[in-house]
């Protein structure tokens, strides 16, 4: 990570001064650099991983003997509960976050996300969003029904446990709301002058529907669980037939929600996988405008098959068709994706890293998920497969072999670039083979005990079920040993190689995209001047030609004018041997972050003009302390909508209304508006 | 009798035939007592002919793919020390429409015989007998609209009539409280949720006589994984039979049923009956059994209106079922004790059954304190327990319920 420091300020304290540091533990509190927050959910997601891995222990441990009563029925609904909702609101969400947060602003050529404050509330609302969430172990109160907490089951259950439901998801919605709208219109407004929409970046693209999936879905989620809140805690009847409410209304919100959600777990996964499979083979991506629209009818289609989660539910024969047919041809732009990504290793030169591993591996995995997925449209047999552990194998080969898969290929492909360092190859190899058997024995028994009948979210396995489903059983249980010790050998990779890896360079893979530009780690400006675009590959194109016999030879360090590269400022054309004819030299780099270039300039927006002179005025957002301190007041405002406590409910409002105020009466930071970055290299 | 038409029967013996080849393969060696791999009924038979299809397809594309990741990783791994740059291909038109145009043609090919099942298998079988299916937290509750009967746990059908389920859920007998439920045999038909508020369907047909296991399929609650079920299916001369027996009184109950008001406030017991057994019928009726237990003592068959307003399954007829306690206890001892699918011996398992009377939270999870599920009716254990008499049930009152209990057969 690059350490910076604030040029000196003038010292002027008070209540509505911006803060000025960038470093340490203020500096990360009132962050609202990009990758800073890219990084925070990065560890937040890995210390909810490790809880959310726990529950699947308590899971599979109690599953591992028929007629287990290790844990009592509570204990294991609370697990399964808790496993689901910290898998997908608080790991795989996030951490698609994660990327979105560190990769759109260097992928579009920017230095930040548009709203860089409302970036850092985004963050802290998802962290407290899940803390509340899990601060229901200490009122022994966690969630107990179920992710999807179906009502009316969800509002009879006695105790708080379901309003920590409603009122933590509704916290960590708001977090991924307002985040979509931020990097919506990041991608809309800020790319570097040249990236016209088909030059993108299919990661961008991927992020850009994601985060429109979010945008429309979120607020559907959000209005049931102001229903079920309600109903939970303050006696209303949204859901309750007794009085006129209707149970099923919650499952068309709840999966209204619930299932362009799975592709919002499943798309910037498809993005990452996009990126790393064209660098590791040394090719393009094969159809990338098919890719595109692929991703794009996910995205449209996503939205119309949701009753697929009813079919047995109340759902009659003309949904069931209608849904049928939507479920089955969503596999059509997915297949399109499948071949795209094995035709990009097609006469390539593919170098299987840990990160391409992984990608293949998500090709692979994913196709299973896939093939399991077409059969819930054969409506007649859903209602056989549906609720058991064939489901359960299903959206794990999809969310584990897929998403995850995806999502720790990226972590291999950009760690160098946000560290500096290289993960260990060795230990990435280790990672991969045990994580994919661990995972494929984990999850592939389980296609057989769900068509031998055994249920979803049963405390029990039942005896009677035969020695068979009980064999399967032992053996997912064993694949979740294989997984925790694969999750060790990447832990310790991870902390060794921050410690101690092998120096990186700026491109390590040969990459192809523009934050291969930047420096590694990323400065604080991420580019010291912002590239014009004129290919897809605007990286690799300015390290290689094309000549007319098809033969691609690299272009000589500083000679890429011909791609419209504008004049490079000053010494930074003299890169040696990478012809990266942007990147800055160490010692230029090192400068920099001393120096911290704070200017202002508007030339985020793409004005080619700005691409030269402009660059003394690079304009980068102040940190702030306000939207950490709007945060707090979903804490009590959290608590009182769970708890029924009036009082509770009026702090928190008002502090998010002071918090609010602050934020917007704060002043950008004193006296930098003309800061000169000249003045500070001289 | 009737089967749901969806290929004529030619192209359904070939799939049937390549299926059961491939299956065969992929299958071998699993057994289960409740897959849904081996259909006994035509409700469950043609699903499970067109998924087994599908799988065929499914592992086609599954080989073609995963054949092509393994072949093109191998075939264009780069080596030690080749730093060549490949020819920088950026698509193919016609690979794209290739892929998108053959599976979508698969799909089709998928798509239609899906349709088409959809619809037939939503509709009422001609010649259907109903059965009224209602899910409680946390076990099924059966009643025979024709023959007035009701029971609970073990859904008795004829084999070969088609059985039109129609279900929802209850609690305390008000129709519109309760939770969501799905009714799931997987031998005779696929799952359909119970909803309270409102009635769902379902069919079903058994085409062999059996026991066929099922299990409570969508999530209720704390004890939703206690919430089995099963179906017997009876030869059409033994589904007569029993419901001849099912619409009478049990002896005992009939018996008692002869008193007078004032013989039963002087707490009689007739002749022939065993004292164990009429104090049983007294602490039956006095102590809050009947309270949640419905139990028929006069003929003809109560109504269903009868039995309105009762939490509990109705207990007429209890020893005429093989398990109880919402089907994940054995009421009748096993002929070989390790094997869970073993016969049943007519043996009754009365130690089993005790402890249940006495404590029934502690064998099964359930909220009593909140109207859900059995209360505790040990001794020096009432204090969570809604509509348990005070101080609970001594020793011998509870021998003496629980022989009176054995008298319902």
């Amino acid at each position: 990570m690059a350490t910076t420091t604030a040029p000196p300020q003038t010292k002027s304290r008070s209540l509505l001064s911006r803060p000025t540091a960038l470093d340490g533990f203020k500096g990360y509190l009132a962050t609202t650099d990009h990758k800073k927050i890219g990084i925070m959910y990065f560890w937040s997601v890995l210390v909810f991983f490790f809880f959310g891995g726990v529950a699947s222990w308590v899971i599979r441990a109690q599953l591992a003997v028929a007629e287990n009563t290790l844990v009592n029925e509570e204990i294991y609904n609370q697990a399964f509960t808790l496993h689901g909702l910290t898998m997908i609101f608080l790991v795989v969400m996030p951490l698609g976050a994660a990327f979105f947060n560190y990769l759109i602003p260097l992928q579009i050529g920017a230095r930040d996300v548009a709203f860089p404050r409302l970036n850092a509330f985004s963050f802290w609302t998802f962290l407290f969003g899940g803390l509340f969430l899990y601060s229901s172990l200490f009122f022994q109160a966690v969630p107990n029904g179920g992710w999807f907490g179906y009502a009316p089951l969800s509002t009879q259950i006695p105790g708080n446990n379901m309003a920590f439901y409603a009122v933590g998801l509704q916290i960590v919605g708001i977090a991924s709301l307002s985040a979509a709208v931020n990097f919506i219109t990041t991608i809309l407004n800020m790319r570097a002058p040249g990236m016209e929409f088909m030059r993108m970046p299919v990661f961008i693209w991927m992020s850009l529907i994601t985060n429109f999936l979010l945008l429309f879905a979120l607020p559907i989620i959000a209005a049931a669980l102001f229903m079920l809140n309600g109903d939970v805690v303050f006696g209303t009847q949204f859901f309750q037939p007794a009085t006129g409410g209707d149970p099923i209304l919650w499952q068309h919100l709840f999966w209204l929600f619930g299932h362009p959600e799975v592709y919002i777990m499943i798309l910037p996964a498809m993005g990452i996988v996009s990126e790393v499979m064209p660098t590791f083979s040394r090719k393009p991506l094969f159809g990338y405008t098919a890719m595109v629209f692929a991703g794009v009818a996910i995205g449209f289609i996503g939205f119309g098959v949701w009753a697929h989660h009813m079919f047995t539910s109340a759902v009659g024969p003309i949904g069931r068709v209608a849904f049928g047919m939507t479920t089955m041809f969503i596999a059509v732009p997915t297949g399109i994706k499948i071949f795209n990504w094995v035709f990009t290793m097609w006469g390539g030169k593919v170098r299987f890293t840990p990160a391409m591993l992984f990608s293949v591996g998500f090709v692979s995995m994913f196709t299973i998920g896939g093939l399991s997925g077409v059969t819930h449209a054969i409506v007649p047999h859903d209602a056989q497969q549906t609720d058991t552990y064939w489901v359960v194998a299903h959206f794990h080969y999809v969310l584990f072999g897929g998403a995850l898969f995806g999502l720790v290929s990226g972590i291999y492909y950009w760690f160098p670039k946000v560290t500096g360092k290289l993960l260990d190859e060795t230990l990435g190899k280790w990672h991969f083979w045990t994580w994919l058997i661990g995972f494929n024995l984990t999850f592939g028994p389980m296609h057989m005990s769900g068509l031998l009948g055994q249920p979803r979210r049963t405390a029990v396995l039942p005896a009677e079920l035969g020695p068979d489903v009980v064999l399967y059983n032992r053996l997912s249980t064993a694949g979740v040993a294989v997984l925790t010790i694969s999750a060790l050998i990447f832990l310790s990779n991870l902390i060794t190689s921050l410690r101690s890896g092998e120096a990186s360079g700026d491109d390590p893979w040969d990459a192809r995209t523009l934050e291969w530009m930047t420096p590694s780690p990323t400065p604080y400006v991420n580019f010291h001047e912002i590239p014009t675009v004129t290919a897809r590959d605007e990286f690799w194109e300015r390290k290689y030609a094309e000549a007319e016999d098809g033969v691609v030879r690299p272009v000589p360090a500083g000679a890429s004018q011909d791609h419209g590269d504008p004049a490079p400022v000053g010494d930074t054309a003299t890169v040696e041997g990478t012809g990266n004819a942007n990147a800055v030299p160490d010692d230029i780099a090192v400068t920099e972050d001393v120096a911290l270039a704070k200017v202002t300039s508007d030339d985020h927006g793409g004005n080619p003009d700005a691409a030269g002179d402009a660059e003394h005025h690079i304009h980068m957002p102040d940190p702030s302390y306000w939207p950490l301190i709007s945060c707090v007041g979903f804490i009590p405002l959290g608590y009182g909508l769970a708890f029924a406590s009036p009082t509770l409910i009026a702090l928190g409002a008002l502090w998010l209304l002071i918090g609010m105020f602050g934020w917007i009466l704060e002043p950008v930071a004193e006296g930098d508006d003309d800061y000169d970055p000249d003045v500070v290299h001289a | 009798m009737r089967r749901i038409p969806s290929r004529t029967s030619r192209q359904r013996r070939t799939a049937r035939g390549i299926g059961l080849a491939v299956m065969t393969l992929v299958l071998a060696g699993c057994s289960g007592e409740q897959t849904m791999l081996e259909p006994k009924g035509p409700f469950a038979q043609d699903p499970d002919t067109l998924f087994k299809y599908v799988l065929i397809v499914a592992a086609v594309v599954f080989v073609f793919v995963q054949g092509l990741i393994i072949f093109t990783s191998w075939r264009f791994r780069r080596k030690d020390g080749d730093t060549d740059i490949p020819e920088q291909v950026h698509g193919n038109t016609v690979l794209e429409i290739i892929w998108t145009v053959v599976p979508l043609a698969i799909l089709v090919a998928i798509a239609i015989p899906t349709v088409r099942q959809v619809i037939a298998l939503a509709e009422e079988p001609d010649g259907a007998m109903v059965v009224e299916v209602i899910g409680h937290r946390w076990w099924w509750e059966y009643r025979y609209p024709d023959s007035g009967i009701i029971t609970a746990n073990e859904l008795v059908i004829p084999v070969g009539t088609p059985i039109r389920l129609e279900m929802r859920a209850e609690e305390s007998g008000a129709p519109d409280r309760g939770v969501l439920h799905s009714f799931w045999v997987p031998a005779l038909a696929g799952k359909q949720d119970v909803i309270p508020g409102r009635v769902s369907t379902l069919n079903m047909q058994a085409d062999v006589p059996g026991r066929f296991l099922g299990q409570c399929a969508e999530y209720c609650g704390l004890s939703h994984a206690n919430m089995r079920n099963r179906a017997v299916a009876l030869e059409p001369d033994d589904f007569d039979a029993w419901v001849a027996a099912q619409q009478q009184p049990s002896e005992v109950a009939a018996t008692f049923a002869q008193l007078s008001p004032e013989e039963l406030e002087a707490g009689v017991i007739p002749e022939g009956v065993p004292e164990d057994v009429g104090r049983g019928y007294y602490v039956y009726n006095q102590s809050n059994c009947v309270a949640c237990h419905a139990q028929m003592t006069t003929a003809p068959v109560a109504s269903a209106e009868d039995f309105q307003a009762r939490q509990g399954p109705n207990l007429t007829h209890l020893l005429s079922r093989k398990e109880f306690a919402g089907a994940i206890f054995d009421l009748y001892e096993r002929a070989d004790p390790d094997d869970p699918n073993a016969d049943f011996t007519d043996e009754v398992n009365v130690d089993l059954l005790t402890a249940w009377v006495n404590n029934a939270p502690s064998l099964k999870a359930m909220r009593p304190e909140n109207g859900v599920g059995m209360p505790s009716f040990e001794q020096g254990a009432t204090e969570n327990t809604t509509g348990a008499i005070q101080g609970g049930l001594a020793p011998e009152d509870l021998d003496n319920l629980v022989a009176y209990l054995l008298t319902m057969e």
